[in-house]
């Protein structure tokens, strides 16, 4: 029963994707343009998102830059855009994105607003990763005469490392469902193979396709974040 | 080096003041290790805080070798504060960096060039004898090897003053008497002021020249740690000093009824003796010189810092006159006499 199947099912499988190549190529195409929104929109997420994290924190009352005013008003700004659903966000945004970019729809158009709808998300993750380094620490430092800076850079920053790594695979993993939400209003990538050929076409096997590749995308972030969290945290161990 | 005048200090914790400092003044010499005891709670960690203003105080001022450091304005401030050191009990060093790295972060914070920095951690990984762990993240290191690296960093900017908030609390007592070791030759060698705060009366007699103890916010005591050990003024000092000297009289010694032959009368006294005194027969030779009768009901001999320090309870039995003249005799050779029972 082994061997049968143990030959029949790649023999199979070959002869499937032989006759549905277009959908291998459909999604190699889809899935470039999954991981490349994904990955501009974590990196301009974090370009933002980790100097307002800092912010966050370091304006909290009786912290290194205590500023009731800013925090207070950062931090609502911050709540207000984490608690629009991003389908509505995405439209409403669809103006801004027009502007930016000169199109609503495509890959370039989606990195818009994945960026924007990540930015309170990471700021949130970094505040709550520069949360759990002990204040005795940032005293150490202000008692050597550090200033403000020299704080942020050289002990918060680096003490969260390991946590902040961590949030970069949550936050990546998180645009790759955002992206396919995107895909659904024309933003390319996997979300549209999804949508147009899959659902609309009623082809079951394109939407279980992308379904198995977003699987592995995810998986793959997640233990590339591992890694790397694990690689800075163990050199210090 | 240090002078507070008139510090009070009080915390804002939601609807509730508590006042951690109360008028508190004092004055620490250059060159002197000096201690602040207390039992937790006290404000002692609020009060070194306050030297390199961590904590702002509510009133009073603070001068640290002749600056004014309770009127700097934060850049002035800074500057100030890479010239007082500080440690800490839980070490608070980078587990992002190396020890090396740990030494140079506040040379970093200074601005000291590169290379002049790195020859100055070379120079004090030596003097904290830790050249072989360079190159070791804090996790690897232990209790006693991360407060080493801890005073290596606090030294690095050449500081006049060091800080210390409870420094061995954390570690084993073997380990505390050899970081003990080292604040004294750091005390010595680099004529370093240090200003150390513990709850521990057993530091304070290891190493400190100088002691007050901090009770419910309140300076009361103050004095040479030979004085404080030998005559505590105050029942917190009192308790102490009992803690690691027994100065308690079992209640039973204290109301033994002493069948008296005539005009002879039991004395119940405490002698302390300090220094080299505690070296001598004066006990036996008072007994041999004047008709008394004593008995030794308990004793014992401790060091503080290096000198030979010691108490007595003796029960001196004779008449009235004899034992006035031996306590008196007592007296003129320097040992302290508390008389705890009469009749
Ligand atoms: N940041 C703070 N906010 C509010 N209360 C504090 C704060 N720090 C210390 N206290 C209070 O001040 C008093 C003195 O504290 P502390 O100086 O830490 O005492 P010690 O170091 O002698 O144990 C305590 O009652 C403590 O609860
Ligand atoms: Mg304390």
């Amino acid at each position: 029963m082994n061997e049968v199947l143990g030959i029949a099912l790649p023999a199979w499988a070959l002869s499937f994707w032989q006759a549905n190549s277009w959908l291998a190529e459909a999604l190699a195409v889809a899935t470039w343009e999954t991981i490349y929104m994904v990955l501009i929109s974590t990196l301009g997420s974090y370009i933002f998102g980790l100097p307002i994290g800092i912010i966050l924190v370091a304006t909290e009352p009786g912290h290194i830059l205590e500023n009731k005013k800013v925090n207070q008003i950062l931090g609502s700004i911050v709540n207000v855009t984490r608690s629009i659903p991003f389908i509505i966000f995405l439209i409403l945004l669809i103006p801004f994105t027009r502007w930016v970019v000169g199109t609503y729809i495509g890959t370039i158009a989606s990195i818009v607003p994945l960026t924007l709808a990540a930015i309170p998300f990471v700021a949130r993750l970094v505040e709550s990763s520069l949360k759990e380094i002990q204040w005795g620490l940032i005293e150490a430092a202000l008692s050597m005469g550090a200033n403000a800076w020299q704080v942020i850079c050289k002990v918060l920053v680096p003490e969260a490392l390991p946590s902040i790594c961590l949030g970069v695979a949550i936050t990546a993993i998180n645009l790759v469902g955002y992206s396919a939400m995107a895909g659904i209003v024309g933003g390319g990538g996997l979300g549209t193979l999804a949508y147009y050929q899959g659902y609309q076409r009623y082809n079951s096997l394109v939407m279980w396709s992308t379904v198995v590749v977003l699987i592995i995308l995810v998986q793959g972030m997640q233990m590339l974040g591992d890694i790397l969290s694990a690689r800075v945290a163990k050199k210090r161990r | 080096m240090i002078e507070i005048r008139n510090l009070t200090k009080v915390y804002h914790a939601g609807e509730q003041d508590i006042l951690a400092l109360d008028d508190v003044s004092m004055a620490v010499e250059k060159g002197e290790i000096f201690g602040i005891i207390g039992l937790s709670g006290a404000g002692k960690s609020t009060l070194v805080r306050c030297v390199n203003m961590l904590e702002k105080p509510t009133r009073g001022s603070i001068i640290v070798d002749g600056q004014e450091i309770t009127a700097l304005d934060e850049k002035d401030l800074r500057t100030a504060r890479q010239k007082i050191g500080m440690i800490f009990q839980h070490f608070n060093l980078l587990s992002s960096r190396t020890v090396f790295d740990n030494i140079m972060f506040p040379l970093e914070i200074a601005g000291v060039p590169v290379d002049q920095a790195r020859k100055r951690v070379q120079s004090l990984l030596e003097v904290v004898g830790l050249t072989d762990k360079a190159e070791v993240y804090p996790s690897q290191l232990s209790g006693g090897q991360k407060q080493r690296v801890g005073i290596a960093r606090a030294l690095a900017n050449e500081p006049s003053l060091l800080l210390s908030d409870e420094a061995t609390s954390a570690l084993d007592p073997q380990t505390t008497r050899s970081i003990l070791r080292l604040l004294k030759e750091i005390n010595r060698n680099m004529n370093i002021t240090i200003l150390l705060i513990t709850h521990d009366m057993g530091v304070i007699k290891e190493i400190c020249d100088r002691v007050a103890v901090i009770d419910n916010a309140k300076l009361v005591e103050i004095g040479d740690v030979m004085d404080v050990f030998s005559s505590p003024q105050t029942p917190t000092s009192r308790s102490f000093v009992g803690a690691i000297f027994n100065r308690e009289i079992p209640e039973e010694l204290l109301h033994r009824s002493k069948a008296n032959n005539g005009q002879d009368i039991a004395r119940l006294v405490r002698v302390s003796f300090i220094g080299a005194s505690a070296g001598e027969p004066i006990i036996s030779s008072m007994v041999r010189q004047y008709d008394i009768q004593a008995n030794i009901l308990y004793g014992n001999i401790d060091r503080v810092k290096d000198t030979p320090f010691g108490n007595l309870a003796l029960e001196l039995i004779g008449s009235p006159a004899m034992i006035d003249s031996g306590l008196a005799y007592l007296n003129d050779r320097g040992l302290e006499i508390e008389v705890l029972r009469d009749e």
